[in-house]
């Protein structure tokens, strides 16, 4: 049934179906009404589970990897600040390869302090050994916590994963969005079955340290778990689909890219704004597409290398920007697409909340089809 | 399992790579005595975990994690809901240094006590961060001289007095909060079965000597943990629900007999003698005696 709800709402219910036994938290805005959610939740016994209101974003993901390790599905959700100050146990949980889901509502990172949207802070932790899973709309949102929960469980994968989706453009709009029964989402999602867990019964020791003997094998696992995470995505997204008739199997989306001469390449919801735009150009026949990256991480550079074949000109629109060398996602796409004789440039965008419409889409492409590129978009004059 | 003189399981296993004569290794095996098998514990980086758990190889008979530095007992507390949720009987324990407990996981430790996880706290003081080379942490002795409160012609080593973390964690409610010494295993492991039959979260912070960080023979750590005690400058105590209820007493001996036999002291003697450091430190001693009343009265010991 398709219901008319805010962002952070559509979330918290997906979760409180999702069955999490232990969740633990720490409000930082735009994060906030989620958690809140399921605190009234638990508290009104609509989901069995312990709700730990700890002192620190640093704590609500330690308390995840150790309940985790005791056998618990669970379940956190933050945003930059808080994502800056889990950056240690975020590191370590994957390393302990621990499948912890976490909501990302992507904000901007101080200095100077902002609340508002980019996706500088799971950028951020671009290297930390977490899948990350972008929304473009509010419905996706809710849907890759399934998918995310069940590739993360895999034993062939066991790595945790943000699933992240834009702060108050999408965390505080309401959309329609669809929510599966609590017995759709049993069907779905199977309980949590634990690799190895902490138990008197068979005492394991967890998180031991490696000396140089061992250490590389360690980083080799993850990063072929990661690899494996592609097939297992494409799997939990397909059998998605199969349930609920909306298809997640693609790593990557395109849209109107068929004969497309210049592509844009996004995450997230600017994704949204960019089919319009694209849509007003094509009716002046332009011929412009879409790729859509869903998962940063692990990065599907060969899928984008195939979605973008006979494109002469793409155009990456980051939110984010690795300082002193451009965009993250702009970077990895130009290694992608590496002697494929396409013109890459790459668009600082929308940094820090600062607004999208659909003629900035269309100056970018401008910008590109002219073969200007790599650079800030939209800035104040007075900078220049 | 082997089976130990006088009985008991040993599930800290021999053959890891502590230091001889090392006291936190010494606290492991005791604390595992004192547990059983029916816990898991939640390790800090440190001394301990690096000496116990060199994959592939593991001193740990009881499941064991190790997760960063500071946040055991936000690891605990995610073990204890988890446990609570599945219905098991596991009891919960942290193992830490000083410098995880007193320093950089103050933050976590706070969050937890205050919270009220039925966990047990176990702080291994050994009084420096002995793993990284013996720097100073909140838990170092005034006077003490350490690589990074090194004894120099213009300073006479640590300036700073230990930190009173069995108070912190009283005031945050804990039922019940104890120190002990590895010189006193037997009071040790009881208060280790105290404090995990305990519902909440409760606190022991067990002395133990560090033959290298300090600067003694390697045999002598027990006389040292046992000195420490005698002189007043440790005070094996139980605190419940805030109160001090027992102390250990003793006929005390001056500071300057446990001063002496330690390397990190010896700048208070050599090349001259600093009287008003030992005294000061002396000062500390009769401070600890007046407050937890552990002095043996002339009166009381001719009875």
């Amino acid at each position: 049934m398709l219901e008319f709800m805010e962002g952070s709402h559509a979330v918290a219910e997906i979760v409180k179906r999702c069955r999490p036994q232990v969740i633990a938290a720490y409000p930082i805005t735009p994060q906030t009404h989620i958690v809140e959610d399921l605190a009234q939740m638990v508290a009104n016994c609509e989901i069995d589970a312990e709700y730990i209101t700890v002192e620190s974003e640093f704590s609500a993901l330690s308390a995840c990897l150790g309940a985790s390790a005791a056998g618990s599905r669970v379940y956190s959700a933050t945003t930059s600040q808080g994502l800056a100050l889990m950056f240690e146990v975020c590191f370590n949980a994957a390393g302990m390869r621990q499948p912890i889901v976490m909501t990302i509502a992507n904000r901007s990172l101080g200095a100077p302090l902002s609340i508002w949207n980019d996706q500088q802070d799971s950028i951020s932790l671009r290297d930390s050994g977490w899948l990350q899973f972008y929304a473009e709309d509010n419905q996706e949102a809710a849907d890759l916590h399934m998918i995310a929960y069940k590739v993360c469980e895999d034993h062939d994968v066991l790595l945790p994963a943000f699933v992240c989706f834009d702060g108050f453009i999408l965390t505080h709009t309401y959309e329609p969005v669809t929510l599966p029964t609590q017995e759709e989402v049993d069907a779905y999602l199977p309980a949590f079955t634990p690799y190895q867990r902490l138990d008197a019964a068979n005492p394991l020791s967890l998180g031991m340290y490696a000396t140089p003997e061992y250490y590389m094998e360690f980083r080799y696992e993850v990063d072929r778990a990661m690899e494996r995470a592609k097939q297992a995505f494409i799997k939990a997204g397909r059998e998605f689909g199969e349930q609920f008739g909306r298809d997640y199997s693609a790593l990557v989306e395109g849209y109107r890219l068929e004969d497309a001469d210049t592509a844009l390449v996004a995450m997230g919801s600017i994704c949204g704004t960019a089919k319009d735009a694209i849509d007003e150009m094509r009716e002046h026949g332009r011929k412009v597409g879409l790729l859509k990256i869903r998962t940063y991480r692990p990065f599907p550079a060969q899928e984008i290398a195939n979605a973008l074949k006979g494109v002469s000109t793409v155009a990456v629109l980051d939110k984010n920007i690795s300082l002193g060398n451009g965009g993250a996602v702009g970077i990895e796409v130009k290694s992608a697409l590496y002697g494929s004789g396409a013109a890459v440039y790459d668009y600082i965008i929308a940094l820090g909340g600062r607004d999208v419409r659909k003629k900035d889409i269309a100056a970018v492409v401008d910008l590109a089809e002219k073969g200007k590129g790599d650079m800030f978009y939209g800035l104040r004059t007075e900078v220049l | 399992m082997a089976e130990v003189e006088g009985g008991g399981c040993e599930l800290f296993s021999a053959g890891h790579r502590a230091c001889g004569g090392c006291g936190p290794a010494l606290a492991a095996r005791l604390l595992l005595k004192a547990t059983g098998k029916n816990a898991i514990l939640a390790a800090s980086t440190g001394c301990m975990e690096v000496f116990s758990t060199p994959y592939p190889e593991t001193a740990w008979g009881v499941p064991w994690i190790h997760s960063l530095f500071e946040n055991a007992a936000a690891v605990a507390s995610g073990i204890e809901a988890s446990l609570k949720k599945q219905g098991r009987s596991e009891k919960v324990l942290c193992v830490c240094g000083d410098g995880a407990t007193f320093d950089i996981g103050v933050l976590c430790i706070s969050g937890a006590f205050e919270r009220g996880h039925d966990i047990t706290y176990i702080c291994y003081d050994n009084e420096a961060y002995m793993n990284t080379g013996i720097q100073r942490s909140g838990a170092t002795p005034y006077g003490a001289s350490t690589t990074t409160s090194p004894a120099g012609k213009c300073s006479p080593g640590n300036l700073h007095p230990k930190k009173d973390m069995p108070g912190i964690l009283a005031a945050h409610g804990a039922p019940y909060v104890a120190t002990a010494s590895i010189a006193y295993p037997n009071d040790f492991m009881q208060k280790v079965e105290r404090a995990i039959n305990t519902p909440g979260p409760c606190y022991i912070q067990v002395h133990t000597p560090c033959c290298t960080g300090w600067g003694f023979e390697s045999g002598e750590t027990l006389a040292m943990a046992k000195l420490a005690i005698e002189t007043g400058l440790w005070v094996n105590y139980e605190m419940v629900d805030g109160v001090v209820e027992k102390a250990k007493k003793v006929r005390r001996k001056p500071v300057e007999e446990y001063l002496a036999k330690q390397k990190r002291f010896r700048h208070l003697f050599k090349p001259a003698r600093q009287d008003d450091m030992i005294a000061n430190i002396q000062a500390v001693a009769d401070a600890n005696a007046e407050r937890f009343g552990i002095d043996i009265k002339k009166k009381e010991s001719s009875e």
